[in-house]
This record gives structure tokens, C-alpha cells and sequence, in this order.
């Protein structure tokens, strides 16, 4: 086990090195000089000059692609071109957010998509399975900025054209002093993010079940005589929700990095939205800090997955 | 003392078998699911109004990057919605939503197609060789998958366009880029079970070659996987697209293009005074992914029909 | 009284393909205490019936009346018939391993079986489960309680199984293959352990098995199913004297044990029938050595002997044993001084487990095996699973190459060749593998795969490949003109026919057999051994056959190696083996064998019944 962790320790390091050696090198090789994106079309050369300096862009590049690893080792990811302020703080202060929207969508998809998943595993080829495949198969097709922008349409235009309130139109309340608030700017985006991850979970759900109900461990706990119920919730419901695990990993580490398109639509001020607004100024250090922020949540929460796997597969142990 | 046998074994052989091809099974089942059906004469109705996207500007005489300020904008300035003459309205400058729409289904079938083919290509590719070799081969490209895996890929695509600027070709090499490893995975598990397969050893030990083991013995027993997600890759990749020049990362405006269409209609929010703006490229959206996802699942099921589960029925007396 | 009896059982399950009759009419009743046996091939319906009688195949429908302590379960809700399972009837199932569920401990499963039933404390169940698991064998059961089913072995996890059914001392027992899963040596513990626990408790066991050697055994009273029909039943003991239909007669003569070596084996020609169709006469007519005109045309009556035997049949009296054509003895076995087709000597493989970051450790095959086989000689390789056959086999066949040793093949040192030669090998040495579904191409056609010997070498093309292919179809007792069907079209003992027509092709001085017969039924396996038996004689072939059938072996071999944990513990003539073994390991394995009797020809039964059929 201990073996097996330092393995994962170090296939995490491997990846947040190529990582950051990829967007060191995408930067390095890439038009455009950072000194004048940092200081602005009017600033002189010895100006220019000066900021060089100040950034170590004067050094070797070998230099400088050192000194950034370490300092990324260390945490430091830099300050941002724009406002000078250290991208650990720009990104601190979009976690809520973010944080936020990935809590409430992970709730609401689970309890969403599981249940669909075994409506239409429990009964294969009926009504209800045909349902649960409509559920999947428009949940899969549904791109998350029109489904996005419907709903604002419908539950916050629509409404406020008859002259109510519904639902906000957007932005983020933080949690204190008022979570109520809080829920009500988030219904929307959870329910957006929810519906096209429910679809995935739904599907997974279905496929691991149907494949489970028809393994002999099952067939053997029916001869045993448990009541149905227990076939399925217990030694079923175990067997499909395991494999999961990786999924549930995968996707929330991925939302963490940032909810991009989410946030885009509803005017989330996230780590996503962060990003955007870093691509569209150029702001290097910032794009460079939320990506491997990314990969950080990544490859963590590998490892997370992996110890709860053991945990709940004694075959892994 | 062979022939006897023989005569003994085809005896009881006549009548059970009904000899049908698989590829006439696959069409027989395929013509019978009627979703699918749908969603294939969606698709190729999609592709005809894609090829006449110029037949469609020359009929409304209208060009996709037109601007029609006096018919196409209201007084106030604002897009007209849905008339005789622009029969899907304009857009926030005056231009037909409708020309627009048949050049963007262009790019966004080009690149589903383009790129979920590549992207396929790449991943039968490396899972093949990957599961095939084994060991240290093995080793390093399953480990790239995990790596590219566990890549944040729309920051890094947002990275990327950041440096190198938006164009089609970027978009889909990063999609390319960032969907083989599905396929990898899946034929690389496949190929490793068909690798220790008997077939395959008996090909071994007659002397065949690895190249044609490969080929001959193990690519004929993928076609399953391949079809089912290749197929199940071009919505992604569609929506990949759209979503890539909805944030503005995409095909490069004034070029018409379905995610940058709704990425319009985001802008100012203009789309809550204009629903056409989202209602037209949005649902053409949903259904051009929704029909290529209902093809995958119909084709999988005819393909492999063990995976659909047979009716059940109850007979015992319920309590 | 009997526990069990079913009335006109019939069981039919809707497919995609159509409705499969897989139990037709069935009649019989179990007594209390005894073991009754079910026995028949793949498709017989055996396992069918009992998991539908217990309410376990959701998706069949079921007429009849199965009676069970006064009450018919048919007609039971779905409710008391689960409160039966378990409780008033075990089952125990074929795979140990997938019948266990791999994320709860062994304990939790048994107790959970005494907590659905009854109302006790946690640890009262705790300390039943422990006691019963020491019954069945298991030691330390108290610690082993908290252990998964991936911590056991094969027979152990079967032990557990048993224990599992037997918890709540139930009336009824059914074990479905009990010991299909098992090396034979484990496959006669668990057996022992059944019969053993029946008598502690007086349990009644029904035992499904296709092994009717296994039921000789141990059954009281026995049930032979053909494609879902009850062809015999009665007493174990006359049956097995002098079966009265001619489909248990055949059964039992296509045993390879009841043969002298190198002689022919009656089989059972053809194959068994699709169950779609209810054919009007007999379903065994085709097939039967004693088919009757009326056999085709009506369906037969049941008859009943005066020994308490009953058949399924138009025969009036016990059938007569269809003539034996004499072995011919020449050509059968290699002189001293034929050629050495094969020598291998001190070969070694060891395999490192573990990975870069798991415990590294050294685990060995092979253990320094020498052998040689002369030409025209067939060598037997016989040993339990994960004794090193199959890898034995692979080495030999070039696919896996030892740690250290030589293999020398027509003259030929294997390690000291380049590529191309050793690739010219390859006509020299040819395998035949167990699994008639796995070894052939699903996606290539029959005359493709036969021929690829032939595209791989370069040896014949275009029309003159055809030709030859359909010269081995012909060989092999194939209709040439199936050439262009895929595999799947073809039944279990076909495709092994085209795995040794493949093996023909570039007639090679050795052909390897491993486990060729195995995976097909007592009735086909007899054919392909024919067949093999014939090829050899007819193209003096030189065989190494690897099987874990002592009485297979016997019928094929000239010379035996007896293999356990990697080495060769006894070499020597076929017959010395049975007679005269050296070796603690072969006794074991001889004693764990157990073969069905050879049936007598004649019976004193008299007909005492005839009751006509009357359709379902």
C-alpha cells in the first residue's frame, strides 16, 4: 500500500512537471513580448528594459525555467502582468465560487443520475428504461452554454417580463451571512452543471448495474432468500457504485480547475471565469497559475480515488 | 472413415441454421429501431443543407457575413426576428441567421468528422501498438494517456489559443488532442483480451508476424468499438467546437460558426430581447449531437446485441 | 412421502431467437435423504429446471407442479417461495468464485443467510457461521470468518459455499455442478464432503452434474436429460449396470476408459439439437444407434421396468450394444528406434511478479523438464491446473521462450535460430487448443483460417490454396463446401475439427493437443478422439497430449507424464501408470478418478408399464 502510494506520489509529480514544463515552454516560444503587456503601449525602452529585469527575462532561459520550477515547487506562482497582485491570492479569492457551484452540482447530480440509472437498470427494455435512456441521451447532447442559456431565458427573463423575480440572473453571493441568497444564485448554474453530468452518471449507473444484476454472486444471494430489495440496494447497488468512484474523482477535480463555460454563462466570478478574463489580457502568469492549479486538483484527486478504491474493493488491498 | 464422420455431423445441421451475413443482421436490426432512423435522416438532411449553404445564400441573396443595417435591424437597432425575408431573423448586426446557420453547420460537421476520424485514428493507433507490445511499450504510452488525461484540457486549449490565436486548424488539433485517449483506452483493453485470445496465439505459433497479427488476426475483432465510439466522438467533438468559439477560442469571427452564433447572442445578452438568437442555433446544436449520440447507441446495439437486454416477462403469481 | 416432486414440469424461455424449450414434460420425485442425481450435457435442460422451479429465472415461463413439503412452489407468491430458498432449500452453484460476492467477507455472507430467515443476535449468528464453516472443513474458521473470497482457494471457497447452504438445515439441497470448477483430486473432497454432511443431517441432496463417473459414485437414484427431456430415471444401479435407453447406453460407452488403447470409442454421432424446435418424434432419434421408423413420426411413451427404471423411449427391451469395430493395433505406437521427433532438456521459466513499485519475487514454472518423443508416438502430459502444462506446451510450441534448457525439434536447437529460422519451425511443430470458441477467428471464414498456414508460409496460393484447404475439410470430416462460413456457425465439435485441419495443413512432425476435448461434451469428445486416432494411424502423426483426463489419457497414450508444481514426477507406458504407479502424486490423481461402469449388455428387466405421452 505504502509502495503503491509512493507510485502514485510520483507519477503526480511527473505529471505537474510536464505540466508546468508545457506551459513554460507554450509561453517562452510564444509571440509577443511580456515586458509590454506588462507595462502598456506607452512605456519607453529603458522602461521596458527595467521590467525585463525585474521578471528575470534577461536571464538564460535555462535560468529561467529553473527558477520558475522552483518557484512553483514552492507555491509561488507569480504576480499577475495586469495588477501586480500574486496569482495564489487572484485565484484564492475565485474559489468560493467555484468551490461552490462544484459542492452543489456534485449533490444534485449524484442523487439525480443514480436514481435514473437504476430505474432503468431494474427494468430493462420497459417504459421506465426507455425513459431513463431519453434522460441520458438528451443529458449527453445537451451543450452546457445552450442549456445554460435556455434556462436563463426561461426561469429568469421569461418571469421578470411577467414581473416577478424567479431566479437571479447571475453572479455569486458568498455562503455567510446568508446561505439562503447563496442557494438562490446557485440554483441555476447547479441545475445546469447537474442535468449534462446526471446523464453521465445515469449512464455509467445503468451499464455498471445491468451487468452486475446478472453476475452468480447475485443469483446466489436470491437463493439465499434476501428479499429483493436488498438484492438489489445491498449486493447490487455495492458491486455498481464502486466503479464510480474513478468518475466521481475525474469530474469533480475537473471542475475545480474551473467550471469554465458555467461560469461564463452565468457571471460567476470563478477560477474559470478567471481564466477567460487572463486569456483575453494576456495575463501569462495567471493562465499559467490556473493551469496548474488544474492539474494539482487532477492528480490529487487520483490519489484520493485510489485510497478510497482500496477502501471499498477489498481485492485492491 | 471421414466421410462417415462427415455424412454423421451435417445429418441434424440443415434446419437450424439460417445463414445471414452480420453486415445484413447489423442493417436488419438498425432499420428496425426507429430512433435511429430519425436521427440518420436528421444527419443527412444536416449534410445536404451543409453542401448547399452557397444555394442557400444565393436563394435568400443574402451573404453570411452581410451586414443588413437598414432591412435586418430594427430602429432601435435591434435584430428583426423571423420574416419573409429573413426567414430565421438577423442577428445583433443585420445579418441572415438563416445562411449563417448553413455555413456554421459547415464547420461544425467539418470538424466533428475531421476530428473525431483523427482523433480515432491516433487512439486505434497507439492502443493497438500499446496493447499488442506490452511491457515497457506498453508502460510509456498508457502513462501518456493517463498524462493527457489528467491534463485540465480546456485551460490548456484556452493556453494554447491564447499564444497561437484562433483558427480551425487549432481547434481541431486540440480536439484531436484531447479525445484519443478514450479510444486508446477502450483498444488497448480490447486488444490486450484479444491478444491472449487462442486465435491469436495459434496465428503465433504458425510463424505470422506481429504486423500481421495485428491486421489480419486482431483489427477485423475491433470493429465493434471503433464504429460505436467514432460515432459517439462527433458530438463531442461538435460540442468541443462550439464550446471552444463560444469563449471566443474557436473559428474566428465574422465567419459563421453555430458556437460563435450563440456566443452573439450571449454577448449584451441580446438573446433575452431575440430568442431566436439561441432558440435556431441552439436546437439545430442539441439535435445534430442528440441524433449522432441516438446513431451510436442504435448502432451499438445492432452491432452487439448481446448488450440489449430481452424483455422480461413475469409469469409467477405476485404476492 | 417425497420432498420433491415435479408433475409435467415444463419450462420455456423467450429469446430474441424464438421461444427455447429447455424443459419438456419433466416428471420425477426425490425421497428424503437420498442423492439424486440430474445428469446431461450442455443444453439438457438440468440446471434450467432447478433454478426455474426455485423461482431464479425471472423471465421463464413455468407450467407443471412442483410439490415441496405439501405445497406447490409453482404456485407460490414470489414472497414464500423466498422464504423457502434458503431457509428450506441450499443451493450451491458451479464457480465458487463468481458466486460469492467479492466486496463482503465470507462470514457476513453466511450470516447474513441465518439473519434473513430468523431473528437472532449478531454475534449468536457469528457463532453458528464459525461452527458450521469448521464442518465443512475450514481451518481456523474463526479467524478466517472475516476473510474475502479472493483469500481462498478453489475448494475452499466451494466449502464455503456448502456451508452457506447448509446453514440453516435445510430439507433440500441442489448443487449445480458442484465440482465442475475443480481439479479432480479437490473435485473428490468436495464430493466426500457432500455426502458426508447428508448423512450428519439428513439433508436431501440433488446433485446436477454432465459427470455421470461422479454420480456412479455417490447417487442413490438418478435422471438422464436430453435437450430437456427426461430420457431415463430410476435407481442409480441398474441404470449404470444396464442403462435402458440407447442415450444413457451411449453416454456411458463413449467413455474413453472403457477402451483399450488405440481402439476405437463408440460414439455418439451427431450433435445435440437446437431447442427452438419441438421436433414431432423422439429429440434423440437423429442420433439413436436403435432409431425405429415410429422414433421420427410420433413422440415416445414412458416405459416402466420392473427394476424401477423408466424411460423415454419406443424400445420396448434394453438396448444391445451396437457392434465393436476391433482396434487396429498396427502402427499403434512408436519402436525404439523410430526418430526423435522432440527433445527437451532441463528446461526452466520463471516469471518476476510484481512491479516497479510491488514486492518483487521469482515464481517458477518449470522446473527442469526433460522429455523426448519419438515419431508416430502419442506422448500424454497429465497434471492439475497450474501444474505448468499449458506453459509446458507454449514453450514448445515457440510462444514462450524457457529461462534456460534447449528444445530440439526435427534436430533443430530452437534458442540458437534467427527469425527466419525460426520461423521455418513453425511447420514443424502445430497446436490444437482446448477452447473450440477462442481458438478460431470469429471474424475470419473457415476456409481463411485453415489456409493460413499456407499464407503465413507462403506455400500454396489462389486456387491451389482452396484445393488443399478443402482437401483438409475433407480430411477432417468437414463438408468442403462449408469453406466460406464464419466459425460461429459451426457447433463446439466442428470447430475442433478445424482447428486440427489447420493443424494439418503444413504437416508438421508434431502436433500438440492441449486439452482438446475438455471443453465438449462426453458425446462429442469421442468423436474427436476417434478422429484423432485415425489421423494418426492414417498419416503417422506424431502426438503430445496434454490433458488433466486420467481416463482420456489412458485411451490416447503410449507414454504418460505425470506433472505437479513444475516438474515431471513419473514418466512411463500408459498402462504401467494405472497398474503399476511409482508416485504418491499419481496414486492420488488415479484415485481421485472417477470413471462411470462399463455397462453390460443385457438386463434382467421385464416392461411392466407403458403410459402414452400426452402433450404438455
Amino acid at each position: 500500500m505504502i509502495r503503491f502510494l509512493a507510485g502514485r506520489l510520483a507519477f503526480a509529480a511527473l505529471i505537474l512537471f510536464a505540466l508546468s514544463t508545457f506551459v513554460f515552454v507554450l509561453f517562452f516560444v510564444a509571440p509577443g513580448d511580456p515586458a509590454r503587456l506588462v507595462a502598456g503601449d506607452k512605456a519607453t525602452e529603458t522602461q521596458l528594459i527595467q521590467i525585463r529585469s525585474n521578471l528575470g527575462l534577461d536571464r538564460p532561459i535555462h535560468e529561467q525555467y529553473l527558477s520558475f520550477l522552483g518557484r512553483a515547487a514552492q507555491g509561488d506562482l507569480g504576480y499577475s502582468y495586469r495588477n501586480q497582485q500574486p496569482v495564489l491570492t487572484l485565484i484564492a479569492n475565485r474559489l468560493p465560487a467555484t468551490v461552490s457551484l462544484v459542492i452543489g452540482g456534485v449533490i444534485l447530480w449524484l442523487s439525480v443520475g443514480i436514481p435514473v440509472g437504476i430505474m432503468s437498470a431494474r427494468h430493462p427494455g420497459g417504459w421506465r428504461d426507455r425513459l431513463g435512456q431519453g434522460f441520458i441521451l438528451v443529458g449527453l447532447s445537451f451543450p452546457t452554454f445552450v442549456l445554460g442559456m435556455v434556462s436563463l431565458y426561461v426561469f429568469y427573463f421569461l418571469p421578470r417580463q411577467a414581473g416577478f423575480t424567479l431566479f437571479p440572473a447571475g453572479g455569486f453571493k458568498p455562503f455567510w451571512p446568508n446561505p439562503a441568497i447563496w442557494a438562490w444564485h446557485m440554483a441555476l448554474p447547479w441545475a445546469t452543471v447537474a442535468l449534462t453530468t446526471a446523464a453521465v452518471y445515469a449512464r455509467l449507473t445503468r451499464g455498471q448495474m445491468l451487468e452486475v444484476m446478472s453476475e452468480d454472486y447475485i443469483r446466489t444471494a436470491r437463493a439465499k432468500g434476501v428479499p429483493e430489495h436488498k438484492v438489489v440496494y445491498k449486493h447490487g447497488l455495492r458491486a455498481t457504485l464502486t466503479p464510480l468512484v474513478t468518475q466521481l474523482g475525474a469530474d469533480i477535480a475537473f471542475l475545480l480547475g474551473g467550471a469554465i463555460v458555467i461560469e461564463q454563462v452565468y457571471g460567476l466570478q470563478g477560477v474559470g471565469a478567471l481564466a477567460i478574463q487572463a486569456v483575453n489580457n494576456q495575463d501569462r502568469p495567471v493562465i499559467i497559475g490556473v493551469v496548474l492549479l488544474g492539474g494539482f486538483f487532477i492528480v490529487i484527486s487520483n490519489i484520493v480515488v485510489d485510497i478510497i478504491y482500496s477502501l471499498l474493493d477489498p481485492r485492491v488491498r | 472413415m471421414g466421410g462417415r464422420m462427415s455424412a454423421d455431423t451435417e445429418a441434424t445441421e440443415a434446419p437450424t441454421i439460417v445463414q445471414r451475413g452480420a453486415l445484413a443482421l447489423t442493417v436488419r436490426r438498425l432499420l428496425r429501431d426507429r430512433a435511429s432512423m430519425a436521427a440518420v435522416i436528421f444527419i443527412l438532411l444536416l449534410v445536404v443543407f451543409a453542401a448547399a449553404a452557397p444555394l442557400v445564400e444565393a436563394w435568400t441573396g443574402h451573404s453570411p457575413i452581410e451586414q443588413f443595417r437598414d432591412t435586418g435591424l430594427s430602429t432601435m437597432g435591434l435584430p428583426v426576428a423571423p420574416n419573409g425575408e429573413f426567414v430565421l431573423g438577423t442577428d445583433q448586426l443585420g445579418r441572415d441567421v438563416l445562411v449563417r446557420l448553413a455555413y456554421g453547420a459547415r464547420v461544425s460537421l467539418l470538424v466533428g468528422v475531421v476530428a473525431s476520424l483523427a482523433a480515432a485514428l491516433v487512439g486505434i493507433t497507439i492502443g493497438v501498438i500499446a496493447g499488442f507490445f506490452g511491457g515497457w511499450i506498453d508502460a510509456v504510452l498508457s502513462r501518456t494517456m493517463d498524462l493527457v488525461m489528467s491534463v485540465p484540457f480546456l485551460l490548456c486549449a484556452l493556453a494554447l489559443v491564447s499564444v497561437f490565436g484562433p483558427s480551425l486548424a487549432l481547434s481541431i488539433g486540440v480536439i484531436v488532442f484531447f479525445s484519443w485517449t478514450t479510444m486508446g483506452r477502450v483498444i488497448r483493453g480490447q486488444v490486450i483480451s484479444l491478444r491472449e485470445r487462442d486465435f491469436v496465439q495459434a496465428s503465433r505459433s504458425l510463424g505470422a508476424g506481429p504486423l500481421s497479427i495485428m491486421l489480419i488476426d486482431i483489427l477485423p475483432n475491433l470493429s465493434v468499438p471503433i464504429i460505436v465510439y467514432t460515432t459517439m466522438m462527433i458530438p463531442s467533438s461538435i460540442v468541443f467546437e462550439a464550446t471552444l468559439s463560444f469563449l471566443g477560442l474557436g473559428i474566428v469571427p465574422p465567419a459563421p460558426s453555430w458556437g460563435g452564433m450563440l456566443a452573439d447572442a450571449a454577448a449584451n445578452s441580446i438573446y433575452l430581447v431575440a430568442w431566436w438568437l439561441v432558440i435556431v442555433p441552439g436546437t439545430v446544436l442539441l439535435l445534430t449531437t442528440l441524433s449522432f449520440n441516438i446513431l451510436g447507441d442504435g448502432l451499438r446495439d445492432a452491432l452487439d446485441p448481446k448488450a440489449r437486454p430481452v424483455r422480461l416477462r413475469r409469469k409467477r403469481a405476485k404476492p | 412421502m417425497p420432498v420433491l416432486e415435479a408433475r409435467a414440469l415444463t419450462v420455456s424461455i423467450p429469446t430474441e431467437d424464438g421461444v427455447v424449450h429447455a424443459v419438456q414434460n419433466v416428471s420425477f420425485a426425490i425421497e428424503a435423504g437420498e442423492l439424486f442425481g440430474v445428469a446431461g450435457e450442455s443444453g439438457s435442460g438440468k440446471s434450467v429446471m432447478m433454478q426455474a422451479i426455485l423461482g431464479l429465472l425471472p423471465n421463464a415461463d413455468i407450467s407443471g407442479q412442483v410439490l415441496f413439503e405439501g405445497q406447490d412452489l409453482l404456485q407460490l407468491p414470489a414472497r414464500a417461495l423466498r422464504q423457502m430458498r434458503g431457509a428450506r432449500i441450499g443451493m450451491i452453484f458451479q464457480d465458487p468464485l463468481s458466486s460469492l460476492h467479492p466486496y463482503y467477507t465470507i462470514g457476513s455472507q453466511i450470516t447474513e443467510a441465518i439473519q434473513v430467515h430468523e431473528k437472532v443476535s449478531a454475534t449468536a449468528a457469528r457463532a453458528r457461521a464459525v461452527d458450521m464453516l469448521a464442518k465443512v472443513g475450514i481451518a481456523n474458521a474463526s479467524e478466517r470468518f472475516d476473510s474475502f473470497p479472493h483469500q481462498f482457494s478453489g475448494g475452499m471457497r466451494q466449502r464455503v459455499m456448502i456451508a452457506m447452504a447448509l446453514i440453516l438445515n435445510p430439507a433440500l439441497i441442489i448443487a449445480d455442478e458442484p465440482t465442475t470448477a475443480l481439479d479432480v483430486t479437490v473435485q473428490a473432497q468436495i464430493v466426500a464432503l457432500l455426502d458426508q454432511m447428508r448423512r450428519e443431517f439428513g439433508t436431501t441432496v440433488v446433485m446436477i452434474t454432465h459427470d455421470l463417473g461422479l454420480l456412479s459414485s455417490v447417487a442413490d437414484r438418478i435422471m438422464v436429460m436430453y435437450a430437456g427431456n427426461r430420457m431415463e430415471y430410476g435407481p442409480a444401479e441398474p441404470i449404470f449396470r444396464a442403462p435402458a435407453h440407447p442415450y444413457t447406453a451411449g453416454l456411458l460407452r463413449s467413455s474413453p476408459a472403457h477402451y483399450a488403447a488405440g481402439a476405437e470409442v463408440i460414439a455418439i454421432p451427431g450433435k445435440p439439437p437446437s431447442l427452438l424446435h419441438k421436433p414431432a418424434g423422439c429429440v434423440f432419434a437423429p442420433r439413436c444407434a436403435n432409431a425405429m421408423p415410429v422414433c421420427t413420426t410420433q413422440h415416445p411413451p414412458v416405459r416402466q421396468f420392473s427394476d424401477g427404471v423408466h424411460t423415454q423411449c419406443w424400445l420396448e427391451a434394453t438396448p444391445a450394444a451396437p457392434a465393436t469395430r476391433l482396434a487396429a493395433e498396427q502402427g499403434r505406437g512408436a519402436s525404439d528406434g523410430a526418430p526423435v521427433v522432440l527433445d527437451i532438456s532441463d528446461i526452466e521459466l520463471s516469471f518476476t511478479t510484481g512491479g516497479v513499485f510491488g514486492r518483487t519475487g521469482k515464481f517458477q514454472v518449470l522446473k527442469g523438464i526433460n522429455l523426448s518423443v519419438r515419431r508416430g508416438e502419442t506422448l500424454g502430459l497429465v497434471g492439475e491446473s497450474g501444474c505448468g502444462k499449458s506453459t509446458l506446451a507454449r514453450v514448445i510450441a515457440g510462444l514462450i521462450a524457457p529461462s534456460s534448457g534447449t528444445v530440439v525439434l526435427d534436430g533443430i536447437e530452437m534458442s540458437s535460430l534467427d527469425p527466419a529460422g525460426w520461423r521455418e519451425t513453425r511447420k514443424h511443430v502445430q497446436l490444437v487448443f482446448q477452447d473450440p470458441f477462442g481458438s478460431l477467428n470469429p471474424r475470419r471464414r473457415v476456409g481463411a483460417i485453415i489456409g493460413d498456414p499456407f499464407r503465413i508460409h507462403g506455400v500454396a496460393k489462389g486456387a491451389e490454396r482452396k484445393r488443399r484447404v478443402q482437401e483438409l475439410m475433407e480430411l477432417v470430416g468437414l463438408n468442403p463446401e462449408h469453406y466460406n462460413r464464419f466459425p460461429s456457425e459451426f457447433s463446439g465439435g466442428q470447430r475442433q475439427r478445424i482447428g486440427i485441419a489447420r493443424a494439418l495443413a503444413l504437416n508438421p512432425g508434431l502436433i500438440i493437443f492441449d486439452e482438446p476435448v475438455s471443453a465438449l461434451d462426453v458425446s462429442i469428445q469421442a468423436q474427436i478422439l476417434n478422429l484423432m486416432r485415425d489421423l494418426q494411424q492414417r498419416l503417422g502423426l506424431t502426438y503430445l497430449f496434454i490433458s488433466h483426463d486420467l481416463a482420456v489419457v489412458r485411451q490416447v497414450c503410449d507414454r504418460i507424464a505425470v506433472m505437479d508444481k513444475g516438474q515431471i514426477v513419473e514418466l512411463a507406458a500408459a498402462e504401467d501408470i494405472y497398474t503399476r504407479p511409482q508416485h504418491d502424486y499419481t496414486r492420488t490423481l488415479l484415485a481421485a478418478s472417477v470413471v462411470p461402469p462399463r455397462p453390460e449388455d443385457h438386463a434382467d428387466r421385464q416392461l411392466v408399464e407403458t403410459i402414452q405421452w400426452v402433450a404438455a
